[in-house]
């Protein structure tokens, strides 16, 4: 009796010896935020069949390869749909067929990809700091076959370079765009005028509301990006491009003037902010405009990207046309019609005749056209004409994009992964307590000594 | 391949190739020379759990120091320069502070409140209906258990329950998660959440195991319950306790989930654990996130060794 309870207990844990194996190969977990970007799409109107098949013969991909094309996005559902409508013309014209597959989480997929040699021709790439790391470690190939100097003349100024490596190469691609830095408020509550400067905005009168602004930075384990967007917006208005790019790049120190007074004018922001530093640091993003659009109004004013209207439909209970909106204003009038954006990212990562013809079509008016035709697409192409948008934010989302005379990427996304958790911190920590300001800069210009050097 | 093929695969397959490892080594034994046989086959029959260990636990432990001493791509020696940078920060420090408050107040809280409510509920007609409420919280995964506290400590009084105490009371709504120091306390306080009805269970077990005989001797001697409790229950109860304390300390230094979830370590509350993650899956530093696992493995060792000498003086009575 003994020897077979022996063999049992043998057997058995080698059973549970192996299920501990077995299950180790699951991918590992990543942290992810949810990025401005790619936030909730405007469900698509109604498209007009006639005029969604554009002219592809101008688009200048080459024709019949056959063959196909392996890609992988971000999108799936109706934003799916679009894509695969944008595509479509190119399917028929060159004969090669898009097998196309949605990933909720881009980063750990192509993360797992890059170490299997699993990987798809064209992705959809998580931001600019892994785009950069990928090509630097080889996955990535170069985008030399696109004319950047025309790429370059259709989209917003400083926008294109933001896809290139370390070693000025092309490596990224942007067609679809989001615009930030928009101040929300309720119809019922503002008249409309644009301030003419940021100190008379936020100068304002918060009557009939209790008041200025509604904030909430928490976000989970992402809690904090909300305000990263807010310095981002008041540095690039306030010091200018320049001053933006050399602190984005690691070379402006946090305990530089032009920061800290970034801080200080968000901080200003704060103490008119609905509910204090308490509700400020504690109410999901999602939910932090609610109360202007109660009744009373708890606030007049919100700031965020253009993605949010959906999150004041769904969360706020508001209805389209309850509320509006105008850019952030400039705060210095030397770099006024700054703005910053986000877009998503596209990059190559077998070179591969059929995967250059994708990427060549995807950057041309004609191709972007559908989509924007379809809703829930703001393109990087000017030459996209401004009626082809079906509804009155994006269109003039669009319009503020096209005449923008800088347009950033969001800075946070584009800094060392370390130093971009460290400042999603560092918002938390100062919107809990102003008065830490310099003990926070100067921890994070440690991160930043630390993070760009490795 | 299919799914479903794997999984017939490992049901089938693995089982078979143990059983065909077993015959084939019990084969060889036999056909050994007496005086051989026996003395390998506790060896051939230990080998597949020893494989097993090797390379589920200590090739990874091995492997772990070994990738502590390399930066961050894994190709130069840096020697001690992780474990110069983890002791060399603000935040890393701040970690390390936390968790010695975790493991220091967890461990108390949790020992102390399991063996009250062991002796109270000990002397109770509905005993196990209370001990199993406490125990309750023990089968909620540590993820579901932030998520549920992150209501309790919610600002609107409305949700969270807390707050809804403060605002009867008459105090304004707290901010429960954001002032230091009070926020890992309102961590470590779901841990005892969790931990206690665990700590409770194996205390009261220890209890039912000390002869009534004993007890009921020394209160024929005119000693009063107090006295029972520190002149014979204590120390017949040490060795549980220090079972249960172990265990604690354990989880307090490998504390996660919860922080995760509810502070992400923001305001001061980081943890060893969290830093360790946060390393290796949001700033792909995995030299740094292996340092600090070996940190954490070299504060866990004296504690498991304490515990495994403790074991072994117990067996030595016995």
């Amino acid at each position: 009796m003994s020897r077979t309870l022996r063999v049992l207990a043998a057997m058995l844990t080698a059973i549970f010896a192996f299920a501990a194996c077995s299950s180790g190969g699951t991918p590992a977990p990543s942290a992810s935020r949810p990025t401005a970007t790619g936030g909730p799409s405007a469900s698509p109107s109604e498209s007009s069949g006639a005029s969604a098949s554009p002219d592809a013969s101008g688009s200048g991909a080459a024709p019949s390869l056959g063959g196909s094309v392996t890609v992988v996005g971000s999108w799936s559902g109706s934003e799916q749909e679009s894509f695969l409508a944008m595509v479509e013309p190119w399917e028929e014209q060159t004969g090669t067929s898009v097998e196309y597959s949605g990933s909720r989480d881009l980063a750990a997929q192509l993360t797992a990809g890059i170490a299997s040699g699993n990987l798809p021709d064209v992705a959809g790439l998580p931001g600019p700091g892994l785009m950069r790391e990928w090509y630097d470690s080889g996955a990535l190939k170069a985008l030399d076959f696109v004319d950047f100097a025309k790429y370059e003349s259709e989209t917003p100024p400083g926008f294109a370079a933001s896809g290139k490596a370390s070693d000025d190469k092309l490596i990224g691609i942007f067609t679809k765009a989001a615009v930030k830095g928009l101040i929300f408020y309720n119809v019922a509550g503002y008249d409309g005028t644009e301030p003419e400067s940021w100190d008379a905005l936020n100068g304002l009168d918060p009557a009939p509301a209790e008041a200025l602004w509604c904030i909430g930075f928490e976000s989970g384990a992402a809690s904090g990006w909300p305000g990263t967007d807010w310095i981002e917006d008041i540095v690039l208005r306030q010091s200018g491009p320049d001053v933006y790019d050399a602190w984005v790049g690691g070379e402006q120190k946090w305990t530089s003037p032009e920061i800290k007074q970034a801080f200080e004018t968000l901080g200003d922001a704060l103490d008119k902010a609905h509910g204090g530093s308490d509700f400020v640091v504690t109410t999901a993003f999602g939910a932090a405009a609610n109360p202007m659009f109660t009744d009373p109004q708890g606030c007049k004013f919100h700031h965020q990207a253009s993605f949010i209207t959906d999150f004041f439909k769904n969360e706020g209970g508001a209805a389209d046309g309850d509320f509006d909106f105008f850019v952030m204003p400039d705060i210095n009038p030397e770099f006024a019609g700054a703005v910053t954006t986000a877009g998503d990212l596209f990059g190559m990562f077998n070179d591969t005749e059929q995967a250059r013809s994708l990427i060549q079509y995807l950057l041309t008016a004609e191709a972007q056209q559908i989509w924007v035709e379809r809703g829930g697409f703001i393109s990087m192409n000017r030459n996209v004409p401004a009626e082809a948008y079906p509804d009155e934010t994006s269109r003039r989302s669009a319009e503020l994009l096209a005449a923008a005379t800088a347009a950033k990427f969001d800075g946070s996304d584009l800094m060392p992964n370390a130093m971009n958790e460290a400042f999603f911190k560092a918002i938390m920590e100062f919107s809990q307590n102003q008065d830490n300001l310099d003990s926070i800069l100067a921890d994070l210009d440690t991160t930043q000594a630390d993070a760009y050097s490795q | 391949m299919p799914p479903i093929l794997t999984a017939v695969l490992v049901v089938l397959a693995v089982p078979a190739v143990l059983v065909a490892y077993i015959l084939l080594i019990e084969a060889i034994v036999t056909r050994l020379p007496r005086r051989v046989g026996p003395r390998i086959r506790p060896w051939l029959w230990l080998f597949p759990a020893f494989a097993f260990v090797g390379v589920f636990l200590i090739y990874p432990t091995i492997a772990t120091m070994i990738r502590s001493v390399f930066d961050r791509r894994g190709e130069a020696f840096v020697g001690a320069e992780n474990y110069v940078w983890f002791f060399g920060r603000n935040d890393t420090l701040t970690a390390l502070r936390n968790n010695v408050i975790w493991v220091v107040a967890l461990t108390a809280i949790v020992v102390g409140l399991g063996l009250v409510i062991a002796i109270l509920v000990d002397r109770v007609r509905y005993e196990s209906g209370a001990k199993a409420i406490i125990f309750l919280p023990m089968a909620i995964s540590a993820v579901a258990t932030g998520v549920i506290w992150r209501f309790m400590y919610e600002l609107n009084p409305d949700v969270g329950t807390f707050n809804g105490v403060t605002a009867a009371l008459g105090f304004d709504p707290q901010t429960w998660l954001v002032n230091e120091p009070r926020n890992t306390f309102m961590l470590i306080l779901t841990g005892v959440w969790m931990q206690t009805g665990f700590a409770m269970v194996v205390l009261s077990a220890g209890l039912k195991g000390i002869s009534t005989e004993l007890l009921e001797a020394a209160r024929v001697d005119g000693a009063n319950e107090l006295q029972v409790f520190r002149g014979i229950t204590l120390p017949l109860l040490a060795p549980t306790i220090a079972v249960i304390a172990t265990t604690i300390v354990i989880f307090a230094l490998k504390t996660f989930d919860v922080v995760y979830v509810m502070t992400n370590g923001n305001f001061g509350s980081e943890v060893i654990a969290n830093r360790m993650y946060k390393e290796l899956f949001n700033n792909t530093q995995p030299g740094r996130a292996s340092a600090i696992a070996v940190i954490l493995f070299a504060a866990i060792v004296p504690v498991m060794l304490l515990n495994i000498k403790r074991f072994r003086e117990q067996e030595a009575i016995r």
